[in-house]
């Protein structure tokens, strides 16, 4: 097996970990790492497929991904603090009753 | 000696994939927040390792800046305000464990079905891009996204103020 099949399988087992985290855990902060872990996984992918292919498509992709995971961060953050400062608990469970 | 110093890089890459893998797996089993944040800090680092071990070292440098440097730092600051020993610190696992793990093995499965059946010729020679390559693709064909990138981020700016300022405004 090629190192680069190496790395899709790894980006592929990324993404799924950082998907049952977003499912499975309870914490808040530990969802949006999970989140981050599946953008870690997706870039991992396109830099493989920009070595493979040689074209630089891909790398400009890693850098608007690396944008876009700081700007989600800047919004996130706040949101739970706003959600702490509401209810006291990182619980995901507690919020129950934002459903709609 | 001369094949292992050749073989060295791709020794050092599956190192660094395995690693960066245990990494990954250590943050659905941590308890703690923090914990969980040094897992991702250690899988972001290693996942850097395996970026310059495959040549392209400006983004192997950019991952530790940015989301090393700046993402999880300040991750791990909101994790040192918000020290809330709660229900979520008690169980780790919310009631969607059972959907969670079948939603994963569905996606390695269909992944895993198109990896082995339909694109399993990945040609065995990396070809090499500089920064050269990149920063030309990157301003003359790719200059309306990251113009439409920096809109994103002033949009961030705005909305993490205007959330700020609802906060203020509930609380007196």
């Amino acid at each position: 097996m090629d190192k680069l099949n190496v790395l899709l399988s790894l980006s592929v087992a990324l993404f799924a970990l950082g998907l049952v985290g977003v499912i499975v855990r309870r914490n808040l902060l530990v969802m949006l790492m999970c989140m981050e872990l599946m953008l870690n996984g997706v870039n991992l992918s396109l830099v493989t497929f920009a070595q493979q292919t040689g074209t630089a498509a891909g790398a400009v992709l890693v850098f608007l991904i690396f944008v876009v995971a700081a700007a989600e961060i800047a919004i996130a953050i706040p949101i739970v603090l706003l959600l702490v400062r509401a209810k006291r608990t990182l619980d995901a469970d507690a919020y129950a009753d934002l459903r709609g | 000696m001369e094949t292992f110093l050749g073989n060295l890089d791709t020794l050092l890459i599956y190192l660094f994939a395995a690693s960066a893998l245990a990494g990954a797996a250590l943050m659905i089993v941590l308890r703690h927040p923090m914990q969980v944040a040094m897992a991702l800090i250690s899988t972001m680092v290693f996942l850097g390792g395996v970026y310059g071990l495959l040549g392209v070292h400006f983004i192997a440098a950019f991952q530790v800046l940015i989301y090393v440097g700046a993402v999880m730092v300040f991750m791990v600051y909101v994790i040192m305000l918000l020290d809330v020993r709660d229900q979520s610190f008690a169980h780790r696992y919310s009631e969607f464990l059972l959907p969670g793990a079948i939603a994963a093995a569905l996606l390695v499965g269909a992944l895993g079905y198109g990896f082995w059946h339909g694109y399993h010729a990945l040609a065995n020679t990396t070809v090499s891009f500089g920064l050269r390559e990149f920063s030309v693709a990157f301003l003359n064909e790719y200059w309306l996204q990251f113009e439409l990138t920096s809109v994103l981020l002033v949009a961030a700016v705005v909305a993490a103020l205007a959330v700020i300022r609802i906060g203020r405004r509930g609380h007196g």
